[in-house]
């Protein structure tokens, strides 16, 4: 069934949601009960007028209900029925499922990407537990030593009468034995240890970039050129670009082909708003307006979502910042340098339903620890959300690809 | 004269303890520690028994293994492997190159007595 045809299926379940019975959506927008019902269960299309003062009526864009969930989110869900082919899950109505149960059907692809995320973790650390010629020759050493305690310690349990030389031979080796076993299991948690800091060769793709990013506090002076964008010549915009190869050509963290993908991406992002609005600039309007990027974004009529990437960058500010795909599936985690973890995701949810419209909500998080202190408590968030098409996605010809953003600024709780 | 054992075995005080235990239980014992001469000393003593550890300095006791196998004179000789890792696929291994028994450390003295009284019986 196409995913139009399923407008009927949107329409029922939206006013389930608000809990309004059929006659009473069917009053409102001037049509009979029997008709709607026939809407309901896609027995008939609809579009134009009808369409918009129904979509009215249940308070939702138009377009949700004829076009239901981002083709991102019911891709997502196709791969995570085929990897789990077992379950049966029902592919033919996978869009139909999306496009009724749209949270559902992320939380759905959320967990894949975090089975998907702890496989990759595990199969990393199988083998180097299998594999690591280091802890091989430990725990070999460590398991000889421990043969050999017990091999000479049965000998002397079992034999009473053993000459006296041999006692003292035994005795004397079983001392030795012991000082080893100390010494092996000394380096066995210092190997640990080591292992237990997380090496990025440990961490994901998406990990690894993030570990690079933290390490630079997100903030690249090298692909700041000080002029607007159209200031940027060609010459200048090759330059940086040959300062990005070189940035990831370093960054140790990155230790796959994907990681250093993802992070090329995010600093080619970075040099294209460097371009939009200056560090300079930046820096006076926030001193001006606060950390708001939507009185930024109307200082220097420049899009919030630039702005608020851009304010996530200024490491004096400390600002939390998560981009996610269509699909609400994070494509980057940035936390506030203050907090541990990460605020729940409704925002960008809230923001994938509204395209270009910007939200600005406060949230109480209990039970956050603070880096700077180590204590406990209520922390108080400003959260701006937007989602916005993805300019490095989009084409001519082929639906636009939409990205949200969620900025967290942290504000004093009363 | 009672049946011929060759122990190679880089760990000199498993060496004391388990020839203390064959000797005693009537075994002529041999030690070799030195994995990268092994080979050679197999084929010269031509032992009823090889005791075998995996993990030598520089060599490993499967390469050691194949090496015997390959060698006509001593091809037959049953071999005990000795090794920390106690995985399924390293026991696949040493099955699949020709040891005949696999037994994992920490071992006992009495599983270590039983192996070798069952691969060379009286």
């Amino acid at each position: 069934m196409s995913r139009t045809s399923l407008t009927g299926s949107r329409i029922r379940e939206r006013r389930q949601l608000k809990q309004m019975r059929q006659a009473e959506l069917a009053k409102a927008v001037g049509i009979s009960a029997s008709y709607l019902n026939l809407i309901e269960h896609n027995r008939r299309r609809i579009g134009g007028k009808l369409l918009l003062d129904i979509a009215g009526a249940l308070d939702v864009e138009p377009t949700l209900l004829a076009e239901g969930a981002e083709e991102a989110l019911i891709e997502r869900l196709r791969q995570a029925a085929q990897a789990n082919a077992g379950t049966g899950a029902e592919l033919v109505q996978v869009e139909e499922f999306a496009g009724r149960f749209p949270g559902w059907a992320r939380l759905i692809v959320e967990q894949g990407r975090r089975e998907a995320d702890l496989l990759r973790s595990l199969d990393v650390l199988n083998d180097r537990l299998a594999n690591d010629p280091q802890l091989a020759a430990t725990l070999h050493e460590i398991l000889s030593t421990v043969t050999a305690i017990r091999s000479t310690a049965s000998i002397l349990v079992e034999n009473r009468e053993i000459e006296p030389e041999w006692r003292f031979r035994f005795h004397r080796n079983i001392n030795e034995d012991a000082q080893r076993l100390a010494e092996g299991a000394e380096a066995l948690v210092r190997y640990l240890d080591t292992v237990s800091e997380s090496t990025p060769e440990e961490y994901g793709p998406r990990e690894q970039c993030e570990a690079f990013l933290a390490r630079a506090r997100y903030h690249f002076p090298e692909l700041e050129t000080g002029h607007a964008h159209a200031e940027l010549t060609e010459v200048a915009g090759r330059l940086i670009s040959a300062k990005v190869d070189r940035i990831v050509g370093k960054a140790k963290e990155l230790q796959s082909a994907e990681a250093r993908a993802l992070t090329i991406r995010f600093l080619e992002q970075y040099r294209r708003d460097a371009a939009m609005l200056s560090l300079k600039g930046l820096r006076a309007a926030v001193a001006e307006t606060g950390a708001d990027p939507i009185r930024v974004s109307q200082l220097f009529a420049v899009d919030v979502a630039t702005v608020m990437r851009r304010l996530a960058t200024l490491p004096e500010l400390g600002l939390g910042l998560v981009i996610c795909d269509a699909a609400g599936v994070p494509i980057l985690r940035k936390p506030v340098d203050s907090m541990s973890g990460l605020p729940p995701m409704w925002p960008i949810y809230k923001v994938l339903n509204r395209p270009m419209v910007p939200i600005h909500e406060r949230q109480v998080q209990t039970g956050q620890k603070s880096r700077e202190t180590g204590e406990g408590g209520a922390m108080a968030l400003g959260i701006y959300a937007v989602s916005m098409p993805a300019a490095d996605r989009t084409e001519l010809g082929h639906d636009m690809m939409l990205e949200a953003q969620m900025l967290l600024v942290p504000e004093k709780t009363e | 004269m009672g049946k011929h054992v060759l122990l190679i075995e880089d760990e000199p005080n498993i060496i004391e303890a388990v020839s203390f235990i064959l000797s005693r239980d009537g075994w002529v014992v041999d030690t070799h520690s030195n994995g990268q001469t092994a080979h050679g000393v197999v084929l010269e003593k031509q032992p009823d028994l090889v005791i075998l550890d995996v993990m030598l300095p520089g060599v490993s006791g499967y390469d050691i293994l194949r090496a015997i196998r390959g060698e006509p004179q001593v091809a037959q000789t049953p071999v005990l492997m000795l090794t920390a890792r106690g995985q399924n696929k390293d026991r696949e291994m040493a099955e699949q190159i020709g040891a005949n028994m696999f037994m994992t450390k920490p071992f006992s003295n009495a599983d270590v007595l039983e192996a070798v009284r069952k691969l060379v019986p009286a």
